[in-house]
């Protein structure tokens, strides 16, 4: 009952703080969207960073580094730590730019007039919105496992009771997002995720030091993993071959090309934002990521033998076994706010159909900016509550959509070439942005069909990888949790046959108007 | 003058590819396969060698942000100033 009263008091706070902002707008899409592009250094840091990390980045990476060990901070966080600040230093801080000066509020307004073309935004428009929509869903129902998981107590029968029920707490959840995001906009969604990251970086320290002091010294947990032949992999990279760890390196470049982080890079008050930005962000990735990575892999000692999907909670696991009811309640309320990224991504939705629909298709000049803001109000409303409606039908269907996001994953990476063809290359054009969107979609789709035909031929975790087609040798492969395209990740392949097209059709097709390429390429 | 602006370019060519050396020796130190099968030496006689190396490498990636943006900021991004777009793609 303290956890579940504990997060309740913050959830009450996060609402608190997404409404008082909302006192501090102006009557224009601007400001709602992009908070007036006005965001102060500290508050863009917090609310960048924390729009990156989802409910994955604590307890995935714990239920991930429980099965495969160590390697998983390399293989995720430290790879991270060097692409994404590249992403934002080379395209974030451009895409302020071009934001600045001709008043684009998303990637697709910019690639529609860089390109001199409506129909290649809304085919990237269109994509964008397929590879987005599971990571929506999944945050709804990741807030109402979570609040189930952090309020459960252990009954006087010996069985978990939650304070809260699935239903009831992503209810709460989406209730809470919907309200700060409907009135505080931008400006709302960043102060509340700036006071979210705070309390996670922080908490994610306390939960460490706190379980491992009641573990009694972790050199001796340490000692009887290494002991263990099944549990001594985990502290090596051996489970993690050379070639996936290397191609993984390429996923970080989808966090630009997410649209809730693109938007974001619009949201600065100066240019300037990015310089400390970049430099504290892998300081970040590691407070958060080095913890959770391995505390999962101490979980394996502690609670041996969980299958893939069960060891998603063995954070909370070690949080509830090693620390009192009130430090649980407060350290729910810290995993809480990893959880509740789908603010963001509401609100990044709500945006995209506003200005990429509603205004690019004349209702803003018909009916006015206000009206504009209540759209996108309203598709605030209407995104959470079919997000919500979607979670609750299909709660046990939740790997559906986490499967959908590892393909989005590569489909964002993939992207990234366009953007930086439509930032740093004259000639480019929008004949060549369609053939590497299409590109990414195929692939995308296509290494989606594989992976889906060949679950009964996947091995078992350790085991050889399984050809898919055998005359073509070892061109697919299967592991037991992905395809393999020559032992490396579709990623690969993906990111440069997208940039391969994107080169050789703009070169064959006529260039865009000197005009036009004068705008954003001023001699 | 000509050779002020000539000695200027190759200033900023040999600055350029230095930098690109330095991002592509970063990247090529994150693929660490001689930690790939050891526990040891354990940092703190607790963290394996495969994860404090990562640990330090963010840090590392940190500092090459550092250089980054002392030494390849672009400045001129600061003096943008806005203007309506003229083009009209509806």
């Amino acid at each position: 009952m303290i956890p579940g009263i504990i997060v309740l008091v913050y959830l009450a706070v996060v609402a608190y703080i997404g409404i008082f902002a909302s006192r501090r707008g102006k009557p224009s899409s601007e400001d709602y969207f992009v908070a007036s592009r006005s965001l102060s250094q500290y508050v863009f840091l917090l609310a960048l960073f924390g729009t990156n990390m989802t409910a994955f980045a604590i307890l995935g990476s714990s239920g991930v580094a429980y099965h495969r060990g160590i390697g998983v901070f390399g293989l995720m966080a430290s790879s991270s730590a060097l692409v994404i600040p590249l992403t934002l230093f080379f395209i974030g801080t451009r895409l302020w730019a071009i934001g600045k000066k001709f008043g684009h509020m998303t990637q697709v307004q910019f690639f529609r007039d860089r390109w001199e073309c409506s129909a290649i935004g809304t085919v990237i428009f269109a994509l964008t919105i397929v590879m987005f929509v599971p990571y929506i869903i999944i945050g709804v129902m990741g807030g109402g496992q979570t609040l189930e998981a952090v309020s459960a107590t252990i009954g006087p029968d010996g069985e978990p009771r939650a304070f809260f029920s699935y239903e009831m707490g992503g209810a709460l959840v989406a209730l809470v997002i919907m309200s700060y995001v409907f009135l505080g906009g931008m400006r709302g969604t960043a102060w509340v995720n700036a006071f979210q990251t705070s309390l996670f970086l922080s908490f994610g320290a306390a939960a460490f030091f706190m379980i491992s002091r009641n573990l009694g010294g972790l050199d001796e947990v340490i000692a009887k993993l290494a002991a263990e032949p099944k549990t001594a992999p985990l502290l090596t990279r051996q489970r993690i071959p050379v070639e996936e760890f290397l191609s993984y390196t390429l996923i970080p470049l989808s966090s630009i090309m997410f649209p809730h982080m693109a938007i974001m890079c619009f949201t600065a008050e100066r240019v300037t934002h990015f310089k400390k930005t970049v430099v504290l962000y892998p300081i970040c990735m590691t407070l958060l990521w080095l913890p959770c990575v391995f505390l999962g892999v101490v979980a394996a000692s502690q609670f041996p033998g969980l299958r893939p999907g069960e060891s998603d909670d063995v954070l909370l696991r070690l949080l509830t076994a090693n620390t009192n009811v009130w430090l649980a309640g407060i350290l729910g309320a810290g995993i809480m706010a990893c959880v509740m990224a789908a603010d963001s991504q509401i609100l990044a939705m709500s945006t995209m159909f506003t200005e990429d629909v509603f205004a690019h298709y004349g209702g803003r000049e018909r009916f006015g900016q206000q009206t504009e803001v209540w759209t996108g109000r309203a598709f605030v409303v209407g995104v959470t509550v079919v997000a919500y409606l979607i979670a609750l039908q299909l709660k046990d269907k939740a790997s559906i959509f986490e499967l959908a996001i590892r393909f989005a994953f590569s489909g964002f990476a993939a992207m990234a070439p366009v953007m930086t063809a439509a930032l740093f290359w004259r000639r480019s054009n929008k004949w060549g942005a369609l053939a590497a969107t299409l590109w990414v979609a195929a692939t995308m789709f296509g290494s989606w069909y594989l992976y889906s035909a060949t679950q009964e031929i996947a091995p078992e975790p350790g085991q050889p990888f399984v050809q898919i087609f055998p005359a073509l040798g070892n061109l697919f492969q299967r592991s037991s949790t992905n395809v393999l395209v020559h032992g490396y990740l579709p990623v690969l392949p993906m990111c440069l046959g997208s940039a391969l097209w994107m080169i050789v059709v703009s070169l064959l097709t006529p260039p865009p108007k000197s005009a036009t390429i004068e705008r954003y390429f001023p001699t | 003058m000509r050779s002020n602006v000539k000695q200027n370019g190759a200033g900023l060519g040999t600055k350029r590819t230095l930098l690109v050396l330095v991002v592509s020796a970063v990247y090529l130190v994150h693929q660490d396969f001689w930690n790939w099968t050891r526990v040891e030496p354990l940092l703190f006689g607790f963290l394996p060698v495969g994860l404090w190396y990562h640990a330090l490498y963010s840090l590392l990636a940190s500092a090459l942000m550092w250089v980054l943006v002392k030494f390849a900021w672009p400045k001129s991004l600061g003096e943008i100033k806005r203007k309506p777009p003229e083009s009209d793609v509806r």
